[in-house]
């Protein structure tokens, strides 16, 4: 049944993508700045590539801002024909879209089976027998393991493939695509183990598009603590009433000397690969821009261009109008500002979610997703993809309706917006800039109600853990 | 006292003789010094000229091109800071600046290139970009040139009265290697796709298409000439008269004879003027027009400044052509021979029409001399244009000069157009995206002396800026010809390309095209994004939009050349206007400027903008570090009795024991000592910021 829903969606997703790809969606949706950012673009690579075929430096012009091994990919496929005439209709570029996006929602299958099995194991472990429990708790246990007839690897793969955003994105040609199968292969190293994929990912992702380096945290923790599961102090306290039962002693937990030191070694050898992609990646990034002393001129025109927001042109986000109104003499404190707000939780969220890496690796790009100075809804797609691998945790989630219709009104109002202030010019800017607002309110509010919820689901497991197995009536705690 | 009166008096008396003696000695060292001066004045006035010319030509439509040329020349700009007529503001900023060529315009109107002619030395070398543009060529190493470039703009805008000093900006100038300039090509031979990415060569180039040109540019032009506007042929320029033109470009072209020879001024105002009884709408008058019906004024003498003093009058080869074929319907050629006067008349295998009277018109007075254009095939069955000229030196305050030209009837012919009809155009709406296109259509009616060009492929080389805020993408540059894409390199022969950088300098295109002579429409295009700039960026009248300049066109197949038959080498020097004319040059052709209108930010609500951004911010960061940090029930109960630390422990033990005025006077000194250290702080703050 899972089988068999999980290839009728990927054929689903796959014909849709060309459908609209033949129907000519690339040029419609190739120009649409909540889709489109000036470093993901891929006409702006296309320049890139001209130049370069004209022996300049590909970020001359100001046209490109992406990695130099991004160009070397796609550039050759942009420039189809003589005189660098791009065919209309049909992007030999796609493929490369389509099977990043289905490398990605196999990628997240994987790790959603990952995380379903440890969930499993995890909760055996602490909640107690619902065959033994009363009828109130049984429900309550029930409830918390979750019984679908999906998979949760198989919803976390259908919910990216399938989701608008993620289609729009990959038809539309931008270089998201690409972008978030490389984070997605990060995570999941991380979660399998696999140092050197692990640590290509992240080294991969952050040259790519440089927000992915606060996954550094995530990927840490998953590398060294293993993925998900509840606080250890629960843990702690089944243990002690294991161990005074002496029927119930089990064998050892988790988190056993050996194992701690293998997690260990694990996580040096990620840091020894990521060090060594790293210095692979600008070796080849030198040699594809034809000596070292590009490699400034790169880090200006990729990473400044991210930081100092150099492009005011309209998108998602909340830098553009910013910038754009803010007076001149205030701008370098507020672009430092505006960055630090991406820095500044990611210490609290650590602190309070270090059990939940992959959460806390979801919360994470959900941020960059919506303080990014140049968002798209590519970051919105993988920021939901890694939500569906936490939909166990998140099935109390409260405002889903407010958020579902959050998206849906940015979908539909924003290119109406920007049609009345660009395009009719009977609206003004702030048109747009209100939906961008939207967008950043509704984002901001799935961030902290999904945290929120995931904090009371521990809270629900830590008291549904200390349950005592045989249970008087009305001995239930007390919820605040 | 009295000695030291005595040594006072005794001391000047001392001073006295050395100062006469320093008188003497003076005098005579600087006898040698006035003789040798008087010597080198005299010189000076053999090797410093002026001359002036009006050309004044009727134009098909009915109005009349009067292109004033004032030439001064300055045979060494040496170090002695004088001339006589030179003017000392150009020979110093020549010098200062190390200027090989440099050429200023401020025009107002547009050229019509299809009715005032492309194909002739004066319409395509005087045609102008609407507003300012000013280009230069350095005599510096390339690292000076953009400082020398920086204060030269500032030079220029004092001098001429106009804000040149915005071309300052690198996000404005170009550096043409292919057009402009007398080193064209020399960097640049290579043929196929090359691109710069910084400004390279020594020629620069800007352009300010909204400049508003108006008497306060023409008055400091005028004070650049000897006699100014009190004498000569420049009394005619009345303002009013100037103003109410179709058509009025200023010129002011620097050059050197070869690098650290003459230096040459040409001042050059070219007017288009509709005469007054044309100036009803549907009127059926004939364009008569005179001297004091166009200018209000008359001339009455030359300046006497000025070597040479003259007032062309030219017909061009089409109008010749129809008045001879009028003069040949109306009355037997017989007839025609038997007109009163020999002179002044052109012989031009038995036909004979006198060119100043004439069935179609009367001029008056009479012409000093005739020229007749030589056709360089010798091909006799076309005709050739003229030139009528009158001698200022004839004509005094007594006897002023009144040119008129009286029509007996209505004669239409075309003017010589270009090989192309070139327009420049932006496709799309909305403040999106657009694409930018340049098109050329073919003229067909070329006239004979270019039939032979017309067999051979043309040239035509496209110089265009860009500003950055109008991204273009290079990639998408596509080639039509005759309503099909080819390839690029097909047609294009050789294109320098410096791409645009945000903030810091627009795109430069340079392309040379080779087009099949057959060919009819030929188009480039290329798409471009539109920028968002920040508010400050934008103009006062933002909505408005934005100007491109000018692109400019050459097409070194088409000479514009013209050599006059009965113009005697010895006579040459008198005539410095013809000498231009025979010039070789080539067709020059600017389009139109073009209005890109931007998106604009609302202007008026920054604060606004601020505060809900800030906001929402706040919310997002606020709810997320309250959800993180806030606890329930059990939680707040452990969370007390582990919080606290041994920080708290260790205060709170300390503070046991102590009274309450102890206790306060620990808090007091606490609050000091952490104001103390904020004004340390402070203070150090500002003195790094002092070194």
């Amino acid at each position: 049944m899972g089988k068999l829903m999980v290839w009728v969606g990927v054929a689903v997703a796959v014909t849709v993508r060309f459908v609209f790809a033949a129907m000519g969606a690339q040029e419609r949706l190739g120009r649409r700045v909540e889709i489109v950012t000036p470093v993901t673009s891929l006409k702006r690579l296309a320049e890139g590539q001209w130049f370069k075929q004209l022996g300049l430096s590909p970020y001359a012009g100001s046209a490109y801002h992406g990695s130099p091994l991004l160009l070397a990919l796609l550039g050759p496929m942009t420039t189809v024909g003589t005189g660098g005439q791009t065919s209309s209709r049909f992007h030999s570029s796609l493929i490369v879209f389509v099977i990043a996006d289905l490398l990605g929602a196999l990628l997240l299958l994987k790790m959603g089976n990952l995380v379903e099995s440890a969930n499993v194991y995890y909760l055996g472990k602490l909640l107690p027998d619902s065959k033994k429990s009363k009828p109130s708790v049984k429900t309550q246990v029930n409830d918390i393991r979750g019984h679908g007839k999906l998979g949760l690897g198989e919803v976390a793969a259908l919910l990216y493939l399938v989701n608008p955003f993620t289609v729009a994105v990959c038809v539309g040609g931008t270089t998201s695509p690409v972008e978030n199968v490389l984070v997605l292969l990060a995570l999941y190293g991380a979660l399998k183990g696999n140092s050197p994929l692990a640590a290509f990912g992240w080294a991969m992702s952050t040259h790519l598009s440089m927000y992915p380096a606060v996954l550094l945290i995530p990927i840490s923790i998953l590398m060294v603590a293993g993925p998900d599961k509840p606080q250890r102090k629960l843990f702690d306290h089944v243990n002690k009433i294991k161990t005074s039962n002496p029927k119930l002693k089990e064998k050892k937990m988790v988190g056993t000397t050996s194992t701690v030191q293998l997690q260990w070694a694990r996580y040096r050898d990620f840091l020894l690969f990521s060090a060594l992609w790293w210095i692979a990646i600008l070796g080849l990034s030198a040699a594809a821009l034809g000596g070292y002393e590009h490699l400034k001129e790169m880090l200006i025109e990729t990473y400044g261009f991210i930081l100092h927001v150099e492009d005011l042109s309209p998108n998602l986000g909340l830098f553009w109008y910013f910038f754009t109104e803010v007076f001149t003499h205030f701008r370098d404190f507020f672009i430092m500002v505006f960055h630090a707000n991406i820095l500044f939780v990611l210490v609290p969220l650590t602190i309070r979610l270090h059990h939940r890496p992959l959460f806390l690796a979801y919360v994470m790009v959900a941020i960059t997703t919506m303080l990014k100075s140049y968002p798209s809804i590519g970051d919105a797609a993988i920021s939901l993809g890694l939500l569906g691998l936490c939909t166990p945790e998140l099935a109390d989630f409260r405002f889903s309706f407010f958020v579902l219709n959050g998206y849906l009104v940015v979908a539909i109002l924003s290119p109406s917006m920007y049609n009345l202030w660009i395009w009719r010019g009977t609206g003004n800017a702030n048109f747009y800039f209100a939906m961008s607002l939207v967008y950043a309110c509704v984002q901001s509010i799935l961030i902290v109600e999904s945290v929120g919820t995931v904090i009371r689901y521990d809270r629900n497991l830590d008291r549904l853990s200390k349950l005592p197995v045989q249970v008087d009536s009305g001995a239930q705690p007390k919820e605040d | 006292m009295a000695n030291n009166s005595f040594l006072t008096s005794g001391l000047r008396s001392r001073q006295v003789g050395a100062s006469r003696a320093f008188v003497w000695g003076w005098f005579l060292c600087i006898v040698p010094f006035l003789i040798s001066g008087c010597h080198s004045v005299a010189d000076k006035g053999r090797e410093e000229a002026f001359s002036e010319d009006l050309l004044i030509r009727p134009l098909s439509d009915g109005k009349v091109l009067n292109h004033f040329y004032f030439k001064n020349y300055l045979h060494t700009l040496g170090s002695a800071a004088h001339n006589h007529v030179f003017p000392k503001a150009i020979s110093q900023l020549v010098r200062k600046f190390h200027i090989s060529e440099l050429e200023l315009s401020f025009t107002q109107g547009r050229w019509n290139y299809e009715r005032w002619g492309a194909l002739d030395p004066v319409g395509s070398s005087n045609a102008k970009p609407s507003g300012v543009e000013l280009w230069a060529e350095f005599d510096v190493p390339s690292d000076q040139v953009d400082p020398t470039w920086r204060n030269l703009t500032h030079a220029l805008s004092g001098l001429f009265c106009a804000s040149i000093n915005f071309l300052e900006s690198p996000a404005v100038v170009a550096a043409p290697s292919l057009v402009f300039g007398s080193r064209i090509n020399k960097g640049a031979s290579k043929e196929g796709h090359t691109a710069n990415v910084r400004k390279s060569g020594v020629v620069r180039y800007g352009a300010l298409p909204r400049e508003a040109v108006c008497t306060e540019n023409l008055t400091p032009w005028l004070k650049l000439l000897p006699c100014r506007d009190k004498a000569g042929i420049a009394t005619l320029l009345d303002r009013p008269s100037v103003y109410k033109g179709y058509y009025h470009s200023l010129r002011v072209h620097v050059g050197r004879s070869q690098p650290g020879g003459a230096v040459i001024l040409e001042q050059t105002l070219t007017l288009v003027l509709q005469p007054a009884q044309l100036r009803e709408r549907g009127s059926k008058e004939l364009p008569n027009w005179s001297l004091t019906s166009l200018f209000a004024r008359k001339l009455e003498g030359r300046c006497p400044l000025a070597k040479s003093s003259h007032v062309l009058l030219e017909l061009e080869r089409p109008l010749v052509l129809s008045v001879e074929r009028l003069a040949a319907s109306k009355s037997e050629p017989a007839e025609l021979s038997d007109e009163k006067s020999q002179q002044g008349r052109r012989n031009d295998k038995g036909r004979q029409v006198d060119v100043a009277d004439n069935p179609a018109f009367h001029m008056s007075p009479y012409p000093d001399r005739v020229f007749v254009e030589s056709q360089g095939s010798g091909d006799i069955s076309q005709a050739s244009s003229l030139m009528l000229d009158y001698d200022l030196q004839n004509h005094s305050s007594a006897r002023p000069l009144n040119l008129a030209m009286l029509w007996k009837e209505r004669v239409y012919w075309s003017s010589l157009r270009g090989p192309f009809r070139v327009s420049r155009f932006l496709i799309g709406s909305g403040n999106e995206k657009g694409s930018l296109a340049i098109e050329l259509k073919r003229n067909f009616d070329l006239p004979v002396q270019d039939e032979v060009v017309a067999a051979n492929d043309v040239e035509v080389t496209i110089f265009q800026v860009v500003a950055w805020y109008v991204r273009l993408y290079l990639h998408t540059l596509t080639a039509r010809v005759d309503g099909n894409q080819v390839p690029l390199q097909n047609i294009i022969t050789q294109m320098l390309v410096t791409p645009a950088e945000d903030r810091l300098s627009p795109a430069v295109l340079e392309v040379k095209l080779k087009l099949p002579r057959n060919v009819s429409i030929m188009s480039l295009t290329m798409d471009f994004d539109k920028g968002f700039l920040h508010i400050d960026e934008h103009p006062p009248d933002a909505n408005r939009g934005f100007d491109l300049p000018s692109a400019y066109l050459n097409f070194p197949t088409s000479q514009t050349r013209r050599r006059y038959v009965d113009l005697p080498s010895s006579l040459e020097q008198e005539y410095p206007l013809l000498q231009k004319l025979n010039e070789a040059g080539s067709v020059h052709v600017y389009t139109d400027n073009l209005l890109v209108p931007l998106a604009t930010p609302d202007f008026s609500m920054p604060y606004n903008v601020i505060t809900f951004t800030c906001t929402v911010l706040a919310l997002y960061f606020g709810s997320l570090l309250n959800t993180l940090r806030r606890r329930i029930g059990e939680e707040e109960r452990l969370a007390k009795r582990a919080s606290g630390g041994k920080l708290k422990e260790s205060i709170s033990r300390f503070m046991e024991g102590k009274s309450a005025t102890q206790k306060k006077l620990i808090k007091v000194s606490g609050v000091i000592l952490i104001a103390g250290i904020a004004v340390a702080f402070n203070y150090a703050l500002e003195y790094y910021q002092v070194l």
